[in-house]
């Protein structure tokens, strides 16, 4: 194992990554206001599928990347108007969501399956051009890398300094106590859903428009579940989901390190350690309020009426 | 008959949604809806097919209904399916030499053990106050996969593929009914699902389960033991979900392949999410159901539209019976 590879895992990490940390703090806005969204792996396909469509007959990434995310955005409301208006069980709802994902992504991409696209640029990270060019190579991401950290950073500014996330977290712990006190919960719901699409939706971008630079079916391959896994793993929290993220994505990209190395684990047995450590977390919490998950979270908001 | 009309225009309403997306990708709705009907319920070998798709819904459904009847939310019957097939599969190629009649049995068992254990975890979660089932269950969802692939690309993978077994011996092949693809597990969900409402009308642990279900608190102060309740139903359920995996391995595929399952498991909570959990209505959702994806196929081969297609379907008729809307609009009750 040399020097080389272990930053080569570091950039694998941070590449599959950056879809992983957008898309859980999407479902950190969702959860927050109390609506469990598992429809997430439908809403990243239709996303991504929207979005390589648009960059592919624009030829213009940044479009497709807008696309994309307000296709999460419209698909969260669905579950929005389920879950709020129609009082249907966010459970329920949230699968059929991710049905409804499989069969339109497979309809949106229809056409293009194969095809190729110029995804977004690659820019060096600054001060690595003085590197060797293997180094460099290593460190040349795309803008929604850069900008996922300040992503983090702005969901937990909008979740925990404005009046908007208090009210936002008032409802995912007592709708009715938030009710009380003046606000909407129903319209609170539904903003944190829009907001939690659109962070999605940049996830969803990143793999099919940044990352992979293709489309095929179900190519999120179970990514929306890994956030659902992440949000409880990072207890809500978007800065904690930055290290959640690069742990998760880096027990994958750990395996090719530790084949470099002649010690040889199955790959699928490393992909199971998120899910692992994330039961293993909840146990260790053991029903204890610590965890500080929204009290109220997958309660339908039944209304005073 | 209100209720019936109801559910009818439903479907219409998920029939017409989908009408327009058909529309928009150049096809005739009218022409794609006849020949999803005439190629289903239209001839014998088509129902025979819906028969094959509604089996292992009717397993998994009823592994979702029975711990819900105690008030706890199995969102993991497709983790269990996968193990349920995972642990059969390793008797079908193992005792390969056996008769059918030790052999299957065998599988079967072997089956519900194994989506039992992966149930048995939750349970005893549950049952001790450390971790909700919700959560639990959706977890090792994802986890099962990984097993079974890790099993089949590192074990068991046939010398051509690497992604699936060797094909099962015809020993370790369920029985299959009238020259059709129709195997001897729908007449072994049905007969379960009998079994299920005699056993929650009928019998003692069937009241005591609709005492937890209605009043966990007062059950427990009335001496019923929920702990063991909550533990046994969620293995049950489990292992219900095992015996749909092993009878997918076994009948459909008669091989493992890594990934069989697309969200049965899944369709499975919704089902019985939709029929409230009963035994008669999780036969009725099944069977709808299974025409709309039996469908899915002739959409693949007559109109060359993408299979995966049909969820759109499937989700639309979903979201308007989850939406209710209603006839005339009624006032509610204060």
């Amino acid at each position: 194992m040399t020097f080389l590879s272990a930053l080569g895992v570091l950039s694998s990490a941070i590449f599959s990554g950056t879809s992983l940390l957008y898309t859980t703090l999407g479902e950190i806005f969702d959860q927050r206001s109390g609506t469990v969204n598992l429809g997430l792996e439908g809403v990243l396909l239709v996303s991504a599928s929207a979005g390589f469509s648009v960059t592919f007959i624009t030829g213009n990434p940044y479009l497709g990347v807008l696309v994309s995310a307000l296709a999460g955005g419209l698909m969260n409301l669905i579950l929005g108007y389920l879950t709020i208006t129609r009082r249907a069980s966010q459970l329920a709802s949230g699968l059929a969501l991710m049905f409804f994902g499989f069969g339109l992504s497979a309809w949106i991409g229809r056409p293009y399956v194969g095809a190729r696209i110029t995804g977004l640029p690659r820019l060096p990270l600054p001060g690595v051009s003085a590197l060797p060019v293997l180094y460099r190579s290593l460190f040349q991401f795309d803008p929604l890398i850069y900008l996922v950290l300040p992503a983090a950073v702005l969901a937990w500014w909008l979740l925990f300094r404005t009046r908007w996330g208090l009210g936002l977290r008032a409802v995912g712990e007592s709708a009715d106590a938030a009710f009380a006190s003046g606000r909407d919960p129903r319209l609170i719901r539904y903003q944190a859903l829009f907001v939690g699409g659109l962070f999605a939706g940049l996830g969803a971008a990143h793999l099919s428009i940044a990352y992979a630079m293709n489309w095929t079916e179900y190519m999120t391959a179970g990514r929306g579940f890994i956030a659902v896994a992440l949000v409880i793993f990072s207890k809500w929290h978007p800065i904690r989901a930055i290290v959640g993220a690069l742990l998760f994505s880096g027990a994958v990209a750990f395996q090719l390190l530790l084949q470099s190395s002649g010690i040889h684990i199955s790959p699928f047995l490393l992909d199971t350690i998120p899910y692992v450590l994330t039961i293993a977390v909840l146990i260790a919490w053991g029903g204890t309020r610590r965890h500080s998950a929204p009290a109220s979270l997958g309660r339908v908001y039944q209304g005073t009426e | 008959m209100n209720g019936l009309l109801r559910y009818g225009l439903m479907i219409f309403i998920a029939l017409v949604l989908f009408g327009l997306i058909l529309l928009v990708s150049g096809r005739s709705p009218i022409g794609s809806y006849r020949d999803i009907f005439t190629s289903t319920l239209g001839s014998a070998y088509g129902f025979s097919e819906v028969l094959v798709a509604m089996t292992p819904m009717l397993l998994t459904a009823l592994a979702v209904a029975l711990p819900s009847r105690i008030g706890l939310i199995n969102v993991g019957v497709e983790g269990q399916l996968y193990m349920g097939a995972c642990f059969a599969t390793w008797g079908a190629l193992t005792f390969s030499d056996l008769p059918a009649w030790v052999l299957l049995p065998g599988m079967a068992l072997l089956g519900m053990i194994g989506g039992g254990l992966w149930a048995l975890i939750p349970g005893i979660l549950r049952a001790m106050g450390l971790v909700n089932e919700t959560i639990t269950t959706l977890l090792m969802n994802s986890v099962a996969p990984m097993l079974v692939s890790f099993a089949v690309f590192g074990f068991w993978h046939s010398p051509m593929d690497t992604n699936k077994t060797p094909n099962f011996a015809p020993s370790a092949r369920l029985p299959t009914l009238f020259g059709t693809r129709v195997d001897l597990s729908l007449l072994i969900g049905l007969a379960l699902l009998v079994l299920f409402w005699f056993f929650m009308k009928s019998t003692r642990w069937g009241l005591e389960m609709r005492a937890i279900g209605g009043n966990p608190q007062a059950a427990l102060r009335n001496g019923i033991p929920y702990r063991t309740y909550v533990i046994s139903a969620l293995c049950v359920g489990g292992a219900i979900a095992g015996l749909a995996g092993m009878a997918q391995v076994s009948g459909f595929y008669g091989v493992l392949l890594a990934n069989f399952s697309r969200g049965t498991g899944f369709m499975g909570f919704l089902i019985s999410w939709l029929a409230g959990g009963d035994p008669l209505g999780i036969v009725v959702t099944s069977f709808v159901v299974a025409v709309i994806t039996s469908g899915g196929n002739l959409l693949q081969l007559t109109r060359d539209l993408p299979y995966a297609m049909i969820n759109i379907l499937l989700a639309l008729t979903l979201f308007v019976v989850l939406a209710k809307p209603q006839l005339a609009r009624r006032r509610k009750p204060a």
